[in-house]
């Protein structure tokens, strides 16, 4: 080749960060012993019943294509779950498409709605896909801090600040990750009034609402005029356990639902078959079991914030998802010295706040999806490791 | 007895590990250790908590394996005691280990455990089907235990999960 290789890269992609989760991932991965706080999914497998369904459709051979926005009746299960337990309707004819898990959708949410240069504001600490997302959309992240001491939640002049004549859309993800903050409906109610004077659209990531422990959920597109302007994204990795199923939906307005259709059609034929058989025996009986997973959630999140804030790392209770956000600023360590250290002397795995964006500086991400005994040896290492600071 | 929310919980945390420290099982809850020791002590004394045992995987002790069989049993009720007249006599034996009325086609379930076949044999003729009031008995043994009181016993828990994600 005459040019370099790089040379011939997109120059979006050659900018892109990589993720700051890499580094320690391959630090971690390399060493013995090590207790993982720092894992992203639930450390349920996926209830049985939901696996045999999965098996029973591959036993009879429904190993074709589905059509583009999938499975008629698996929409239909999911309308009528939207319907039932965020009190939210959706046509599964036209508004509901399912997609490669919720990462897909917003992909696809992204792509269907930006024009280059559009802004979208990315509420940090977040996700880590959101903004390189935006970008390779071709439009432009513009960052908005929560701060800790708030309990990361986010305030509406906070909005107001960031809009510009671009801004187009905003990214919300409650219960959130990294930080377990949730939005109650008031708060919701505040981000609404803003979202609806600047004419924003709202991808809302309500991946982690099964997750609630505290107070009822409130999804976005419930609060009165908001459906309109929201892409709802959700799926099934979180509350039911099917992480690698990849299985993920987007519910919106027909004109975007149908013009995501038309990239997903063109980008990925349809979600995988087996998935969408096993996600439908999810909706129909998983009730009790993602019941039975919240309340063992719940039990160990008590244990394990407030064993945090007694070995003095100070952490807000986390209304949702399965992480825990405490702070590190008391040790003087930066969020990456503090996760490097403690793995390196202690081997607990957990991921510095600040990968997540710059006000998760001064934070770090356990993760208490594991079990209580893993949890109690972590505790125990963790408080050494304080100690010894 | 109604229970509070927060009994119903150390209930069911104890129910699945009754060893775990009264601490853990207080920051679970969100109580003081004295509040869920009072808990606990109000369990056991109700009665509601019977007994804290542990499920042993016998197979895995040498000499001690054993042998266990299911045994359905036709009665005839007596007149004002029913069924538990008979029922009782039948538990009151120590190899006995549960003891179920049951609907269908027999009436008591009895679970009895043995060191040999020929120790339930022998108790199934001389004890069992000499009670006056049972009119038959069926006896199966157990094979092997894959899954007991919601344990399974052979079990690949190991963590699938990758070691970080974001």
């Amino acid at each position: 080749m005459t040019r370099a290789t790089k040379t011939y890269l997109s120059e979006t992609v050659v900018n892109l960060k990589p993720s700051g989760i890499r580094r320690f991932f391959d630090l971690a991965a390399s060493m013995e012993g090590v207790i993982s706080l720092g894992v992203g999914e639930p450390d349920f497998v996926t209830s049985w019943s939901v696996r045999e369904a999965c098996i029973l459709s591959l036993e009879q051979g429904y190993t074709s294509y589905t059509a583009n926005a999938g499975l008629l009746e698996l929409r239909e299960e999911i309308a009528a779950y939207l319907s039932r337990r965020f009190h939210v309707e959706y046509a599964p004819e036209t508004e509901i498409i399912v997609t490669v898990g919720a990462s897909q959708a917003i992909d696809l949410a992204l792509r269907a709605i930006i024009n280059p240069g559009d802004e979208v504001i990315v509420v940090e600490p977040s996700f880590v896909s959101y903004a390189p997302l935006v970008s390779l959309a071709g439009g432009v992240p513009v960052s908005v801090q929560t701060d800790g001491k708030q309990e990361f939640k986010l305030q509406p002049e906070q909005i107001e600040k960031a809009i510009t004549s671009r801004t187009k859309a905003m990214i919300l993800c409650s219960p959130n990750n990294p930080t377990g903050t949730v939005l109650n409906r008031r708060e919701l109610e505040a981000i609404g009034a803003i979202v609806q004077k600047h004419d924003l659209i709202v991808i809302s990531d309500e991946i982690y609402a099964e997750l609630v422990y505290d107070e009822p959920y409130t999804s976005f597109p419930a609060i009165p005029h908001m459906q309109e302007r929201t892409i709802l994204v959700n799926g099934f990795s979180k509350g039911f356990a099917m992480t690698g199923w990849r299985l993920g939906f987007v519910a919106a307005p027909k004109e975007f639902a149908q013009a995501i259709l038309k990239i997903h059609q063109y980008a990925m034929m349809c979600a995988p078959t087996m998935a969408q058989y096993g996600a439908i025996e999810a909706l129909k009986n998983g009730d009790n079991d993602v019941e039975e997973m919240k309340k063992s959630y719940r039990r160990r999140r008590n244990y394990f914030v407030q064993s945090l804030n007694e070995m003095g790392l100070s952490c807000h209770l986390p209304g949702g998802a399965f992480y825990a956000f405490p702070s590190i600023k008391a040790t003087g360590l930066t969020s990456e010295q503090f996760a490097e250290q403690l793995l390196l002397e202690e081997k607990v795995a957990v991921v510095p706040g600040s990968v997540f964006g710059k006000s998760g500086e001064g934070y770090i991400r356990c993760s208490y999806a594991s079990s209580l005994e893993q949890l109690q040896e972590a505790v125990k290492r963790m408080k050494r490791f304080l100690a010894r600071l | 007895m109604k229970l509070t929310d927060k009994e119903l919980e150390v209930v069911e945390i104890l129910s699945k590990n009754a060893r775990l420290p009264l601490e853990t099982i207080a920051k679970m809850v969100s109580l003081s250790i004295e509040e869920t020791e009072q808990i606990v002590r109000k369990l056991e004394e109700e009665k509601v908590i019977v007994q804290y045992a542990a499920i042993v995987d016998w197979r895995k002790i040498d000499g001690h394996e054993g042998v266990t069989a299911m045994i359905d049993v036709k009665v005839t009720p007596k007149r004002g005691v029913g069924f538990d007249e008979v029922a009782e006599r039948i538990y009151r034996f120590p190899e006995v280990k549960s003891v179920y009325l049951m609907s269908g086609a027999y009436d008591l379930s009895v679970v009895i455990e043995g060191r040999s076949m020929s120790e339930i044999a022998k108790f199934v003729s001389e004890k069992l089907s000499t009670l006056d009031s049972v009119i038959s008995t069926t006896t199966h043994f157990i094979l092997k235990k894959y899954k007991h009181d919601g344990t399974v016993f052979e079990q690949g828990d190991q963590d699938k999960r990758i070691v970080m994600s974001p």
